[in-house]
């Protein structure tokens, strides 16, 4: 199998490690070799955060680079629109529909750009998605990671009791319930 | 079975595998994790130190007491740490010591991109650099065997992207735990003159020692592929390189940084036709085989800037551009400080006053960013109290009441306290705030002296900020909260006022702490007035639609500063 490369792109705050890390401990238990690669410190106070997962025979490095991105996974419109260019021709966007105004637009230094889902639409293999409503919808508008990894578990390979396992032995027990129930709400999406 | 696991834990794993006892270290992104993740294991002694020196020095003594020790920091970190590091070359080791020291090429969180590589020419230490996490395991362990084989210290050399990956790693079990037989030898520990000429040969002797192990270490490894195209790389470079080139090339990866061999790089070199070296930041390796005659291409072809990458290679040596897809130029989205960060009252109060402001190094370091455009300088740990000092000498007196310097409590614990004895030692005038939110915030909540806990979170002696600063000669220590701008700034006015140097302790614990309870959310009410005063505390909270202000309710927690800030009372709160 060629090396699957997922490139999971969102706000500081919005929970895209734990997202990395279901993925990445989901991998591992179809027995895949698995890197993943995310960045702590600056850039998780509210700036754009990316993390990486890849996976295949042998994985060599734990980076995407610019084209080489077979799912992208947006927590947010602005961050899909700016991880663009590392979706290999091809590839596949899962973007959550909400928005977050960066500081310079909360400042007016600029604008939040327009029309971002049809771009991403007319552009590449596109879902969009309310994630956030389906996160409330499950108890808990924090929840909107699992929603997302939901709808992305979807067009994996990777059959749905493993993600399920994967997220029971991942997310601390009083959060499960609403975490089982977001997932399965991304999932049905 | 294999685990998952972050390089940083990877070497907290190594240290547990290799008998560690003793961690000691400052918190520095990318290396916190190690100490974090070493503290787990009940067999390994850990703390956090008040800074790198301290930790350093802990695990030096640890190591010479007979047990296998480390002390793990950032590049940066190893500034602080240089003075004990070059002497402990010389003393050598009893029980192995090794220190971690993670490199942050592209700078994501870091003041500057310095190549910790060349602290190992200049100290004669060994250094090992890991390029995944089992070899950040694997590596460690060898650190541990090589420091004691040698008597040397060991430098493990990690950057961001092999700290803060995750690769599979095989785990063993526990072994040498055992100390080793401490007796005194002053010839070899008590460095002074008589004793320290006598060590430094013994130091050269082992550098040479070292060169000739370095030509068979196993560390060291070549992969022939019967390529014309020859690659000497060593750390995460060397995992772009084979992503980019696979079996299209043969492959030296270095995993001994220094010394390096001579011989089986010439050998290698001698079998392809053209030899590019891989490294990012500075031509190391690259110099060192120059320098040996052999011929290679390195930073002429490459940048001495920030991250390589797999594309980077393939463009420069197979000439292979990727296809991307192309989008506008979109807005940044630059980090911000949290909503119901407590530095928040701070930085809008400092602002509104437009006083100079010395900066440090955490969180509040983002008091530079718009809107709050705060700070006009950050050197480094420290830095903000002497600086000011310098500032305030230089300009006068007067010119020094605009101006205050800002420090965390972590990092006022680190290094800020020298500076401040320095400013009432020498008679100056300077305020000082100290930013107390009761943890150490920018590299993921760490306790500290100030905290009263452990890194295991038992209770312990906390430093008084208060009685700490009266005890250093300043007669004006005062405790305010930030978030009561008001009274903030009528504080903040009076101290810098003053012909005497002076504390503020700004005090509002971290709104990410799990004590922290803010709750329900604040709404713009219609006594809005379309002021924007709101706005200028940099809330990432509080945005415009259709020209007003409004709090976005997935984003606020309900700290109420905004509340203390509009002018109109517009502002109210509701519960959840």
């Amino acid at each position: 199998m060629e090396t699957k490369s997922i490139m999971i792109v969102g706000v500081g705050g919005q929970g895209t490690l734990l997202a990395s890390r279901i993925l990445g401990n989901t991998v591992i238990g179809e027995g895949y070799d698995v890197k993943v690669s995310e960045v702590h410190g600056m850039s998780q106070r509210g700036g754009s955060v990316v993390t990486y997962v890849r996976y295949g025979e042998k994985v060599h490095s734990p980076i995407i680079d610019k084209g080489g991105a077979d799912i992208i996974l947006a927590f947010e419109l602005l961050e899909a629109k700016r991880a663009l260019p590392y979706l290999k021709k091809g590839g596949k966007i899962i973007v959550n529909s909400q928005e977050i105004d960066p500081m310079p637009v909360i400042i007016g230094a600029c604008e939040y750009p327009e029309n971002i889902a049809e771009e991403l639409k007319n552009t590449a293999d596109t879902t969009v998605v309310d994630a956030l409503s389906l996160a409330k919808a499950a108890g808990n508008q924090k929840a909107v990671n699992v929603v997302l990894i939901g709808v992305m578990a979807k067009n994996t390979e990777i059959p749905y009791e493993v993600w399920v396992e994967t997220i029971k032995n991942t997310v601390p027990e009083k959060f499960l319930e609403i975490n089982l129930k977001a997932f399965d709400l991304g999932y049905n999406s | 079975m294999k685990q998952l696991m972050l390089g940083n834990a990877a070497v907290a794993r190594g240290c547990y595998e290799a008998g560690v006892k003793v961690v000691s270290s400052y918190p520095g992104t990318p290396s916190t994790e190690i100490t974090e993740n070493a503290v787990k294991y009940d067999e390994i002694y850990c703390e956090w130190a008040p800074n790198e020196k301290v930790g350093a020095e802990v695990a030096i003594g640890a190591a010479i007491a007979g047990a296998r020790a480390m002390t793990c920091c950032k590049h940066v970190g190893l500034n602080v740490m240089a003075d004990p590091v070059f002497t402990a070359s010389y003393t050598g080791v009893n029980g192995g010591l090794v220190i971690a020291v993670a490199d942050d090429p592209g700078m994501h969180s870091s003041q500057n991109e310095q190549d910790s590589r060349h602290y190992a020419k200049a100290s004669k230490i060994m250094m090992l650099e890991p390029s995944d996490s089992s070899e950040c395991k694997e590596f460690t362990k060898i650190a541990f065997e090589l420091s004691e084989k040698f008597d040397t210290p060991v430098f493990l050399r990690l950057t961001t992207r092999v700290s803060h990956s995750q690769s599979l790693v095989e785990l063993g079990e526990r072994e040498n735990d055992e100390l080793k037989a401490y007796e005194k030898n002053p010839a070899k520990y008590v460095m002074m003159p008589g004793n320290a000429i006598k060590r430094h040969v013994d130091v050269e002797n082992r550098m040479r020692a070292l060169e000739e192990y370095a030509e068979s270490a196993p560390v060291n490894t070549v992969e022939y592929n019967g390529s014309e195209i020859g690659i000497i790389t060593a750390g995460i470079t060397y995992s772009y390189a084979k992503e980019a080139l696979g079996k299209g090339a043969n492959f030296l990866k270095l995993g001994m940084a220094y010394p390096m061999p001579v011989k089986l790089i010439k050998d290698f070199a001698a079998k392809c036709k053209k030899v590019y070296v891989l490294e990012e930041l500075d031509p190391f390796i690259e110099e060192h085989c120059k320098a040996n005659g052999i011929e290679v291409i390195g930073k002429e072809e490459f940048t001495l800037l920030g991250e390589y990458s797999a594309n980077l290679i393939k463009k420069v040596i197979l000439g292979e551009e990727t296809e991307e897809l192309k989008t506008d130029p979109v807005p940044v989205r630059p980090p911000v400080m949290c909503a119901g960060c407590p530095h928040r009252g701070t930085f809008y109060v400092l602002k509104k006053l437009g006083l100079t402001v010395s900066g440090d190094i955490g969180c509040y370091t983002l008091g530079a960013a718009a809107p709050l455009n705060a700070i006009d300088t950050t050197i480094c740990m420290g830095a903000s109290v002497s600086a000011a000092h310098g500032m305030a000498k230089a300009r006068g007196e007067e010119w020094g009441k605009k101006l205050v310097s800002v420090i965390g409590d972590s990092t006022f614990m680190h290094s800020g306290i020298t500076g401040l004895i320095d400013i009432v030692y020498n008679k100056g005038a300077n305020t000082v705030i100290i930013l107390d939110n009761s943890i150490t915030g920018m590299t993921g909540h760490q306790d500290n002296p100030t905290t009263g806990k452990t890194i295991r979170g038992e209770a312990t002696k906390q430093v008084d900020l208060e009685l700490l600063c009266k005890a250093l000669g300043i007669d004006s220590v005062r405790i305010a909260d930030p978030f009561d701008v008001k009274n903030f700034e009528k504080t903040v006015k009076e101290e810098t006022e003053k012909n005497e140097p002076s504390v503020i302790i700004a005090q509002r614990p971290c709104a990410l702490l799990k004590t922290v309870k803010y709750s329900g959310r604040c709404i713009i009410t219609d006594k809005c007035k379309n002021c924007k005063m709101c706005l200028k505390a940099g809330c990432p909270a509080i945005t415009v639609k259709d020209g007003k202000p409004v709090i976005d309710a997935t984003q606020c927690n309900g700290c109420t500063l905004c509340m203390n800030i509009c002018p109109f009372d517009a502002i109210e709160k509701e519960e959840a």
